[in-house]
């Protein structure tokens, strides 16, 4: 650690290990509600149960980001963040938002939008949020004595995440004209934005792992962000399909949809291949592997997944099923989380001064957790696929499929427990490090 | 081989010229000589519909136009399969609705509560959706194909 404000970010990382962990717990009421058991109906019934659980992976997500933020742009900067006491609030401000709608939730108090349930007036503390998170990066960045692309590139990515929430919050009579809308929020954060978050990210730990010129990766990183946005501003389509708009989304959405892998391979290549040139050899071997893991399950869960039912042929009858749960899971977790978690494992060290670069725990937290979630990830395959003959070729009633793919279920459980078991052990290692300090500056310096 | 500067030009020309065209085709797609969804008939009854839609998120179990949770039918052609008496059975029941299983939130709406809802199903069922609204529904299905 260089600069001593970057320990804030520490704080923003234990935030998202806590929703985490609740996100996770509310997983599996929702996974035990598919395979038919559903005790708690009464007091959490699956619409709460899953406006919980994504929301919770949003805020967790956007905590990571934060602390990912607080913790790459001073030292990209070289300059200290412009105020401490202010990120402190702003992380307080965010649990408040985060704990106030989670417990909304769970009292008919929400919008019922799919992914941005939460209620207006909580809308506007959000924008509040983002506005001083925002202030606070950018101030910094502007004070700095350098400008990276790195740094740009990331800060970009934040900005225009802030500014693509406001489409979510117009308010349309027609059903149609909202979900439009909501996509502009939904996808061009998850399949625009938040990539350059994610490239940002990368490209920073790559930079600090592998000691490549710094000019070679942020040239990479321009071309990555570059085919992002252009195939994912026009992928944006494939939402459209089937929603009550022009067909000329069938055909701009298919075409554009289809390049979306591109940008994913070249990540993963990129990563792999910065890797493979790096003469230093950073010990935290952790952090390179979910860094490096990253990369390469996003292109399976977020490329390859995507395209397998991205085309309007395909979507025609894969649209609104399981198989966008199979893909969705392995996107985030590749895409979002992983990152997360590979920015956390490398900064922790420098906060703490406890240098666990390498441990059996931590590779096993590695292990299980990617296991677990390909498992999962087949099981709502399977369960996805049966859903798709049954339903939309057999025509079969929906609720009686739904009881002949329960067993598809009881898989998915079992293979979310593995997953659970490698995020517990990943949270032990978090605590093992215990809490950031002054010394650890001393030391790095 | 690809300098630095030409790699900046490709993301920010790249990115400039398909937003350009992204958003002349939102313009394009929502005129209103290219409307599929009868905006023309959407009433006061299927906005309160909508928003009662929102404030119980139907979304969180239900699917309408193949967006929502999973978990429970998609009601996108629900008035032409089950009919207006059927819904509002579902929506005004005071007990947890439960007749293929799994479990419904009992809202216990009113008639007009439920009327709306009946609105806005209605108004749902006759979006040309391109082609989904024959899949989406086996029963809707059968009546397009027989």
């Amino acid at each position: 650690m260089k600069y001593k404000s970057q320990k804030v970010a520490y704080w923003f990382f234990a935030l998202s290990m806590l929703l985490l962990f609740l996100q996770l717990v509310y997983g599996f009421i929702m996974g035990f509600a598919h395979a038919g058991l559903d005790g708690l109906h009464p007091w959490i019934p699956f619409n709460t149960a899953k406006a919980v659980h994504t929301n919770l992976l949003v805020v967790w997500l956007l905590s990571g980001f934060m602390g990912a933020a607080y913790y790459i742009i001073p030292e990209e900067a070289q300059h200290e963040l412009v105020s401490v006491k202010l990120a402190y609030v702003q992380l307080i401000s965010l649990a408040l938002v985060g704990v106030v709608a989670i417990i909304g939730y769970h009292f008919n108090y929400w919008e019922g939008r799919k992914f941005l349930e939460i209620p207006r007036p909580l809308d506007y503390l959000v924008v509040v949020n983002v506005l001083l998170f925002l202030g606070i990066i950018l101030l910094t960045l502007w004070k700095g004595k350098r400008k990276t692309t790195t740094a740009l590139v990331l800060s970009m990515g934040l900005l225009f995440a802030a500014l693509l929430y406001l489409p979510g919050m117009i308010f349309f009579d027609s059903q149609v004209l909202d979900s439009f809308f909501r996509w502009w929020v939904v996808h061009l954060w998850v399949e625009g934005v938040w990539e350059l978050i994610m490239g940002g990210i990368l490209s920073f730990l790559l930079i600090k792992l592998t000691g490549v010129d710094r000019e070679v990766i942020e040239k990479w990183l321009y071309v990555i962000v570059g085919l992002t946005f252009l195939s994912g501003i026009l992928g944006t389509g494939h939402h459209y399909y089937y929603i009550g708009v022009n067909k000329i989304w069938l055909i701009v959405g298919g075409i554009f949809s289809a390049l979306e892998p591109l940008a994913f391979l070249a990540m993963a290549l990129f990563a792999i291949n910065m890797y493979r040139k790096g003469e230093k050899k950073h010990p935290n071997k952790i952090a390179l592997m979910w860094t490096i893991g990253s990369a390469i399950v996003s292109f399976i869960g977020a490329g390859l997944l995507g395209f397998a039912h991205t085309l309007p042929q395909t979507n025609l009858y894969t649209h609104g099923t399981l198989v966008t749960a199979m893909h969705g899971h392995l996107a985030f977790w590749g895409a979002y989380a992983m990152i997360v978690f590979a920015i956390i494992s490398y900064s922790l060290p420098n906060m703490t001064g406890r240098k666990f670069y390498d441990s059996v725990m931590g590779r096993m937290a590695f292990w299980l957790s990617n296991i677990g979630m390909l498992g999962m990830t087949v099981a709502f395959g399977v369960a996805g696929v049966a859903q798709v003959y049954l339903e939309r070729k057999m025509k079969l009633n929906f609720m009686d499929v739904q009881k002949d793919i329960e067993v598809h279920f009881w898989v998915l459980i079992i293979m979310a427990t593995l997953f659970s078991t490698g995020i517990i052990l990943y949270m032990i290692e978090f605590w093992r490090h215990g809490l950031p300090n002054d010394e650890a500056l001393e030391v790095n310096s | 081989m690809l300098s630095k500067k030409q790699a900046r030009a490709f993301f920010l020309v790249g990115t400039l010229v398909t937003f350009m065209i992204f958003i002349f085709l939102t313009i394009y797609s929502l005129s209103k000589a290219q409307d599929q969804s009868h905006a023309e008939n959407i009433t006061p009854a299927v906005v309160r519909g909508k928003k009662l839609w929102e404030k119980n998120n139907c979304m969180g179990c239900h699917t309408l136009m193949g967006e929502g949770g999973y978990y429970a039918p998609e009601l996108t052609k629900i008035v032409e399969r089950r009919g207006d008496a059927y819904i509002k059975a579902a929506l005004m029941s005071k007990t947890p609705w439960q007749v293929h299983g799994r479990k419904m939130v009992a809202y216990g709406m009113t008639e007009q509560e439920a009327n709306d809802m009946v609105a806005f199903f209605t108004w749902i069922g006759n979006i040309d959706l391109n082609g989904f609204e024959r899949v989406v529904s086996p029963l809707a299905k059968d009546k397009v194909t027989n």
